[in-house]
């Protein structure tokens, strides 16, 4: 085997439905409380799917009105979840050495309020009356750019976009660049905005929501026999990765290392998963080969489970398939069914979430599982958190996207 | 009836505020946008069209690459009101 960077995480930041910070979503993921609740806004009354997973903590709390005016909502998760992970990690300011740093920091579907809202304005009133930061505001690699900007990222400031496999494909890229020796960091993770009834709208109509308008937080069901959709969530997770001889150099704190990465793509269809999981089993199977690890050494999946009927199975089978009687051994974790689907943000927050559960050995809840779908043979964490084991382990994080994009990230415990 | 140049003062320091993120009490006459008070050319559009919908005048891109410190803006606004 050839000598290859190891890659760690050295700090992590979160805003989400759970809590405005990392802390707090990890509080809300153990005690197994939903951030799922009705949408009051006039605008969600003739909607077939009437409420989402808000943020805990609105930025307009945290930032200043200027960067509130300036940023299209989903980059300021991107911001806030940033200056989290940055401090976290110890560092603060600028960075040092800034052509070192880079930033990987995706979005499914960019500045899309930014979008609709200044074609309202030019409806209504002209097109004076579109703003001049318009298009800086709704570009997708706006959330990156800000984050760079605002830690002085020269390395190469990157968006990933792959819809739902946004956040995780950031996390691969960013573990690749570090190993490719472009950066010695990398502010990696995802996020997204998009609860307008535009989009809500349009996933509704592509049969892809829960419409359980009587029981929001009880929607999002994943492995659930009565599972019906997923359930639209916003926020921003981000992550330091630092290569392990730059965090050892400044004695950081290391969460765990950031063992690996597997990509594939289905080649299938547009939205629809494979049924039979293929494309997926292979992303696990490249992702456990990219680490060095066993499938013996994985003993936590935060899985993507989304709560519709055919993804949840075609992961499953791909699972099973690919670590066989190993995937007894794994606690699965759904947590989805907690902060719902943040689309580009999702794989991000779920890789805080797995970092976390490997430093603190603790396998969030899956809630909302009234009823095991019988074809769902993995063992589920339901409703309280499980210990994980004592020594070496490792865990996994599927994120797929529409596209039929696959990316599983590999964690393994310090 | 016309505005007094201290009132289109204080109204627009208002939105150099509101749009910039800088302290009205910043906002002076012998200020330069762009040296003083960091209003980058973006932020300059802003600034024009929201003092257009507040004064009521037209500032044509011609006009706004003259306007480089408040008190140019303030006696703009101040002659070409109606």
């Amino acid at each position: 085997m050839t000598a290859r960077k190891s890659v760690v995480v050295t700090g992590i930041g979160a805003t989400t439905p759970l809590g405005g910070d990392a802390a707090s979503f990890w509080d809300g993921l153990l005690a197994g409380r939903s951030g799922v609740r009705t949408l009051t806004e006039d605008w969600a009354e003739p909607l077939p799917v009437r409420f989402a997973a808000r943020i805990a903590v609105e930025p307009s709390e945290l930032l200043k009105p200027v960067e509130i005016r300036r940023l299209d909502r989903s980059a300021q998760f991107a911001l806030i979840a940033a200056r989290e992970a940055w401090a976290d990690a110890g560092f603060s300011g600028k960075f040092a050495e800034p052509n070192r740093l880079g930033v990987m920091v995706g979005s499914g579907i960019g500045g899309v309020t930014t979008l609709l809202s200044a074609y309202d304005d030019l409806v209504a009133k002209g097109p004076r009356a579109v703003g001049p930061r318009t298009v800086p505001m709704l570009m997708p690699n706006s959330p990156a750019a800000y984050v760079g900007l605002e830690f002085d990222a020269r390395a190469g400031v990157h968006a990933p976009v792959s819809a739902c496999a946004t956040g995780a494909e950031a996390v691969g890229h960013a573990i690749e660049m570090i190993r490719s020796g472009r950066a010695d960091v990398v502010l990696a993770g995802g996020t997204e905005a998009a609860i307008h009834p535009l989009p809500i709208a349009a996933f509704a109509n592509m049969m892809a929501m829960s419409k359980r308008n009587d029981e929001p937080e009880r929607a999002s069901r994943p492995y659930d026999v009565a599972r019906d959709g997923f359930v639209l969530g916003e926020g921003s997770g981000i992550l330091v990765l630092e290569s392990a001889e730059h965090a050892a150099a400044r004695g950081a704190r290391v969460y765990a290392e950031a063992a690996g990465v597997g990509f594939s793509a289905d080649s299938h269809d547009i939205a629809q998963p494979e049924p039979n999981g293929r494309g997926v089993a292979e992303a696990i199977a490249y992702a456990l080969a990219d680490s060095d690890l066993t499938p013996e050494d994985i003993k936590h999946l935060n899985a993507h489970a989304t709560s519709t009927p055919r993804g949840d199975l075609a992961e499953v089978m791909a699972f099973t398939k690919v670590l066989g009687r190993a995937a007894d051994d794994v606690a699965v974790s759904a947590t989805k069914s907690m902060h719902g689907h943040l689309l580009g943000g999702t794989g991000a927050i779920e890789s805080v979430a797995t970092v976390l559960a490997l430093y603190h050995r603790q396998a969030p809840p899956t809630i909302n599982v009234d009823e095991l779908d019988p074809e769902v043979t993995l063992d589920v964490v339901r409703d309280k958190p499980r210990p994980l084991p004592e020594g070496q382990i490792a865990a996994l994080n599927d994120s797929f996207g529409f596209g039929g994009h696959n990316v599983v990230v590999a964690f393994r415990s310090v | 009836m016309a505005l007094t140049q201290e009132e289109i003062l204080a109204d627009l320091a208002e939105i150099v505020e509101e749009v910039a993120g800088v302290d009205k009490a910043e906002v002076q006459l012998d200020k330069s946008f762009t040296g003083d008070l960091d209003v980058d050319s973006l932020t300059m559009v802003e600034v024009v069209v929201a003092a257009e919908e507040k004064f009521g005048v037209k500032i044509p891109d011609d006009a706004v690459k003259d306007l480089s410190t408040v008190g140019d803006a303030v006696s703009y606004i101040e002659k070409n009101q109606v």
